[in-house]
């Protein structure tokens, strides 16, 4: 129910006084109400659930946290045996 | 698909898990709040990945689920009306009233429709000025902001013939009901990101002090549920409990303020009962008397029914994270998608169907082949 899907912002338009765009989603666009990310440009992807963006994807944080991740799949072999793990910095 | 596949690769997965394993050192019970959390779980195998002191427990957080039953039985009231079109999301049309389903009404000739949002509904009032379109307006959070621009924009175009059903649950009220029930096994949570991307997470820092409790705000693709929780694990070995984000790239501390605002504007808390837990104080949204014109249960007289719920069914103390789907005898049995017996077989992210839909059934058809 509370599916939130990552599309990419196609076009933005005004739909009897709504922010409206087409969302890019893998192989489908649909139209989706913008009202709530009013900063959202073209290009910029925002999180998608019932026909309405209700947050922008912020980049720099996902890739800043996804780089973490990676680092722990790369390293964690050589530690896994290590027993508890202290904080990440 | 950007922002998803690499959220679902198996290496990082694989190192999560060990991780997990290697920090925990006791027996923890954690709970993910969200339906839609157990489904990947459930789907991805995210449990069974753990270490066996590391349990996880599925939460209250599956809207269709937790939809009362006389709730249903009204919609299915007004939706046999002649002069109804009843829209609702495809979900809450298979579960069955004691009057039977949505889908049993729509064959017999009423006009039922699923749409994907409730804008939809609201385009299909004004197509059809002569009809009466009403629109199940079910969910958490997440739906709310949805469901309040729908009413927000009846009442601004003036479509005199929309209203809504409106039967809404607000997360943190469950999260503390479940914390102060007796016996509570619960000792960590993973927040639901969705609902934290519409509200933010300034509630759950309260009940994760006031509680002594570590709550993580986690994503939905098998590495958020790890990292989520590996972040959990750690708090609870270091006996911290605080507010913790995993799911940074979706979700701030305060939310999405325009959706909480119109939130607000149309809709105020109010007492709710649960389907499967009871009621809970204060644990849900009511449309406001500003907007009472499209508030369906305002606009049709509809008798209030008594129901009743099947004794065998322990979907209250799953939905509580007290037991699990594999202990009940009915699990699989006499209880599946097709034939609910309760709460948590009724949907998709219900933690009964997500383990029937995914083969957990077989445990128990192969306990029954076993037998003499």
């Amino acid at each position: 129910m509370c599916l939130g899907i990552p599309g990419e912002i196609v076009d933005v338009r005004n739909d009897d006084g709504l922010r409206v765009g087409r969302v890019r989603f893998a192989g489908i666009t649909r139209d989706v109400c913008l009202d709530y990310v009013p900063d959202a440009a073209v290009g910029e992807y925002v999180l998608v659930h019932v026909g309405f963006a209700i947050s922008r994807i912020d980049r720099e944080e996902a890739a800043r946290a996804y780089r973490v991740l990676e680092d722990i799949g790369q390293t964690a072999e050589l530690t896994a045996d290590q027993g508890p793990l202290d904080e990440p910095p | 698909m950007r922002y998803v596949d690499e959220y679902r690769d198996g290496d990082v997965a694989a190192a999560l898990s060990r991780q997990v394993a290697a920090t925990a050192t006791r027996p923890w019970v954690l709970m993910e709040v969200c339906g839609g959390q157990t489904h990947s779980i459930v789907r991805y195998g995210i449990d069974r990945m753990l270490p066996p002191n590391v349990e996880l427990v599925h939460g209250p957080g599956c809207p269709v689920c937790v939809t009362p039953l006389e709730m249903i039985d009204r919609a299915h009231a007004i939706a046999s009306r002649p002069e109804v079109v009843f829209t609702s999301f495809g979900d809450m049309l298979r579960v069955p009233g004691s009057r039977g389903d949505l889908l049993t009404l729509r064959s017999r000739g009423a006009d039922v429709r699923i749409v994907y949002s409730p804008l939809d509904a609201l385009r299909i009032a004004r197509e059809n000025p002569r009809r009466e379109v009403v629109f199940f307006g079910i969910g958490f959070e997440t739906t709310a902001p949805a469901n309040a621009m729908a009413i927000h924009q009846a009442k601004r175009l003036a479509v005199g013939n929309f209203s809504m059903l409106v039967s809404h649950v607000l997360v943190p009220p469950a999260i503390a009901a479940i914390l102060q029930a007796p016996g509570n096994r619960v000792q960590g949570f993973l927040g639901p990101g969705h609902v934290c991307a519409v509200m933010g997470y300034r509630e759950y820092e309260a009940l994760a002090a006031s509680y002594r409790v570590p709550i993580v705000v986690t994503g939905f693709e098998p590495v958020d549920l790890l990292e989520g929780v590996l972040m959990t694990v750690r708090q609870l070995e270091k006996a911290r409990a605080e507010l913790e984000n995993q799911y940074v790239r979706a979700v701030s501390r305060d939310g999405n303020r325009p959706a909480r605002d119109l939130i607000f504007e149309v809709f105020e808390i109010a007492d709710r009962k649960w389907r499967g837990v009871g009621a809970i104080p204060k644990s849900g949204y009511r449309i406001r008397y500003e907007y009472r014109e499209h508030d369906a249960e305002k606009r049709f007289d509809v008798d209030t029914i008594e129901t009743q719920e099947s004794a065998r069914c322990i979907s209250g103390l799953i939905l509580r994270g007290l037991r699990k789907p594999s202990d009940c005898p009915a699990f699989g049995r006499d209880c599946n998608p097709q034939h609910p017996l309760g709460a948590t077989m009724v949907s998709a992210e219900g933690a009964c169907a997500a383990y029937y839909q995914y083969g957990r059934y077989l445990d128990s058809v192969r306990e029954d082949a076993a037998r003499p």
